[in-house]
């Protein structure tokens, strides 16, 4: 288990109070002219050599992505944009980095902006975070009041303005180019890349957009060192991560460990256990309901970092772990979340936006037992052609978790759905088309 | 994409109140010049405040005036977040969060109350016209589920028996007591905290 001291989210239960005093107390803002003197090379080179990589759910090392940012403002100012719109099912880490870090946070964008040359900075948080929203506000007033940002920020000469900007309940708005779009006062719907936002971005200016948490850990990176942060989790997989563990388990919660944690500790130790036992265990989600569920026997022995993850054909995504116990229908666990994909699409691409409907409505039959026997290929042919044929990541991000059941549980569907889908008999389903064949008047 | 239903009934005017209108310009005044077009959300969701938690189609024109934008560019934000509502919910919007994780942990409990208590039907105002209920996908505190918000709060860790009560207030006329109804104040696992254990006691 992680060490208290090397936990960088000291205030996430809300012990000491999320305003500015309590979070200078606690050891935010301290030494920011230091850091800030040693210049933005040094910034980029630390961050790049914590081996930090995004926690929005891609895994994109932070230092490289900071590096495509233009060397030299030129005709188009900067933007830096942190991605708060978290709407991933089973996540909830960056509601309390809000509500109860919300320093971390200003102090992160602080860094950030110096590092990508960028004056201004909008926090896009999604809308039904009013509360959260206001929180963050009223720490950046006090961050203003202070003089830590605004106008020669921390007396350091440079110069953040920092606004927030409320989504409106689109998930899709999580996807950077669809939050530009959004932010723009358009339609969330993702662009083509490229050109990437580090070159072409926000109102065609070069932008930068990270995740609420990749920001927030930044300052504690600088001031601890990347020695320090790299030395924590595994190689190439380093740091500490707010695990959001759901779900079927008897203690929900967030907690704050090290990357590459085994997932039964989180399970047993923090979210004390899964309700019935382990043994009742039945699947986890492990990064959000993007990423392909796991079934027991993976469970057992897995480790919560990016790569052994991706070794097991799943992935960490934003590591909010969801727990499904046997006592759940997992065809019905995983139909919801269909319908979730299907209500989400923006619409822009045809094999998304039929897909994803195409998807669910196979699945709730499947759930019923419904559906005939080679519907079960069908399913997974219907995820193949989404997946890779859209312009953003949302079409992986409805046909992976389908394609994970499909990969685990196989033989349950079938054993439920084995019907011939040559009608002869009658069976009462409206959508087989051709059972009134076997009524007599139309024979 | 949701489905949007726009009210048939639309008032014939609106205009935003003083103190609204001076808002709108510190609203402006968060983006770039000539990009005020970036102002369209933060303004729609001040109409839905000001105009009982829905927009008129007279509001989207005005809006559109004032930020010189077409009346096509706001009804298509308008239509295309789910947030925004076309039509009348009610004092108090209830939107239960059904997605998987708290599915799994009752939220159609949640979704049968409502049904028995406010309307059969999602989206349907109640008898007495002060709320409705919707079903929504994930709000993002999965970690307290089942979990509903109504209005701007959030309403945490709940049961069956719990969402009768709220409901009952609301019909009353009264705002229930958000947060937690398992007395958290924050995502600890309940009785079972082993980290940060120094600041609890501190």
């Amino acid at each position: 288990m992680l060490k208290d001291e090397d936990r960088i989210f000291k205030n996430l239960y809300s012990d000491t109070g999320a305003d500015i005093d309590s979070s200078i107390k606690n050891g935010d803002w301290q030494d920011v002219k230091g850091i800030f003197s040693k210049g933005r090379e040094w910034i980029i080179e630390e961050v790049k050599s914590s081996e930090l990589r995004g926690r929005g759910g891609a895994g994109f090392p932070t230092g490289l992505k900071w590096s495509f940012a233009p060397k030299e403002v030129g005709s188009r100012p900067h933007y830096l944009i942190i991605n708060a719109d978290e709407s991933e099912p089973g996540t909830c880490k960056d509601r309390d980095i809000l509500r109860f870090e919300p320093q971390k946070l200003i102090e992160g964008c602080f860094y950030a902006s110096y590092a990508v040359n960028a004056n201004k900075c909008y926090i896009y948080i999604r809308g039904e975070y009013v509360n959260e929203g206001k929180v963050l506000q009223k720490a950046i007033n006090e961050a203003y009041n202070k003089k830590l940002i605004g106008k020669n920020a921390s007396d350091t000469g440079w110069d953040l303005d920092i606004y927030i900007h409320y989504g409106a309940g689109a998930y899709i708005c999580g996807e950077e180019t669809a939050l530009l779009e959004s932010l723009e006062g358009n339609k969330g719907l993702p662009r083509l890349k490229p050109p990437f936002p580090a070159l072409v971005g926000l109102y065609g200016c070069p932008t930068i957009v990270n995740n609420v948490e990749t920001i927030a850990v930044i300052p504690t990176i600088l001031r601890k060192g990347a020695k320090w942060f790299s030395s924590i989790g595994k190689p190439k997989n380093t740091g500490t991560k707010i695990f959001c563990i759901s779900g079927n388990v008897n203690n929900p919660c967030n907690v704050e460990e090290e990357m590459g944690i085994p997932l039964k500790d989180l399970i047993e130790k923090h979210a004390g256990g899964v309700v019935g036992g382990w043994e009742n265990l039945k699947a986890v989600i492990p990064g959000g309901s993007s990423m392909p569920l796991l079934p027991k026997k993976i469970c057992e022995t897995i480790t919560m970092d990016f790569d052994s993850l991706i070794e097991n054909k799943s992935g960490l995504g934003t590591a909010g772990i969801v727990v499904i116990n046997k006592d759940q229908d997992i065809i019905k666990c995983m139909a919801r979340i269909a319908r979730f994909y299907k209500h989400e699409s923006c619409g822009q691409c045809t094999p998304c936006r039929e897909g994803s409907g195409w998807m669910w409505r196979m699945l709730e039959r499947m759930a019923k037992g419904e559906a005939s026997k080679d519907e079960v290929d069908m399913l997974l042919d219907v995820t193949k052609q989404i997946e890779g044929h859209t312009i953003c990541a949302f079409g992986e991000g409805s046909a992976w978790p389908v394609q994970g059941l499909l990969r685990h549980f196989k033989k349950e569907i079938e054993k439920r759905n084995n019907f011939s889908p040559v009608v002869d008999t009658n069976k009462n389903i409206p959508y087989l088309v051709d059972q009134h064949l076997l009524e007599k008047d139309n024979a | 994409m949701s489905l949007k239903k726009i009210s048939k009934n639309q008032p014939k005017d609106f205009k935003f109140s003083k103190v609204n209108l001076e808002l709108v310009n510190k609203i402006i005044q968060n983006y770039p010049k000539g990009k005020e077009k970036s102002a369209v959300m933060p303004l729609l969701y001040l109409v839905q405040k000001q105009h009982e938690n829905w927009i008129p189609l007279e509001a989207m024109k005005y809006v559109g005036k004032l930020l010189s934008i077409p009346y096509m560019k706001v009804y298509e934000v308008a239509t295309f977040y789910s947030m925004y509502n076309l039509s009348p919910v009610g004092k108090y919007h209830i939107q239960v969060c059904t997605t998987t994780p708290c599915m799994i942990r009752g939220a159609y409990d949640l979704v049968d109350v409502c049904k028995k208590k406010i309307n059969e039907n999602q989206n349907h105002l109640s008898k007495n016209n002060i709320c409705s209920w919707t079903e929504v996908e994930c709000l993002g505190a999965c970690v307290n589920s089942p979990m509903m918000q109504i209005n701007e709060d959030y309403y945490e860790d709940l049961n069956a028996k719990d969402v009768e009560k709220i409901i009952d207030k609301i019909m009353n006329n009264e705002t229930p007591v958000p947060g937690s109804y398992k007395g958290r104040t924050n995502s600890e696992p309940i009785n079972n905290r082993k980290t940060l254990i120094d600041n609890k006691n501190a």
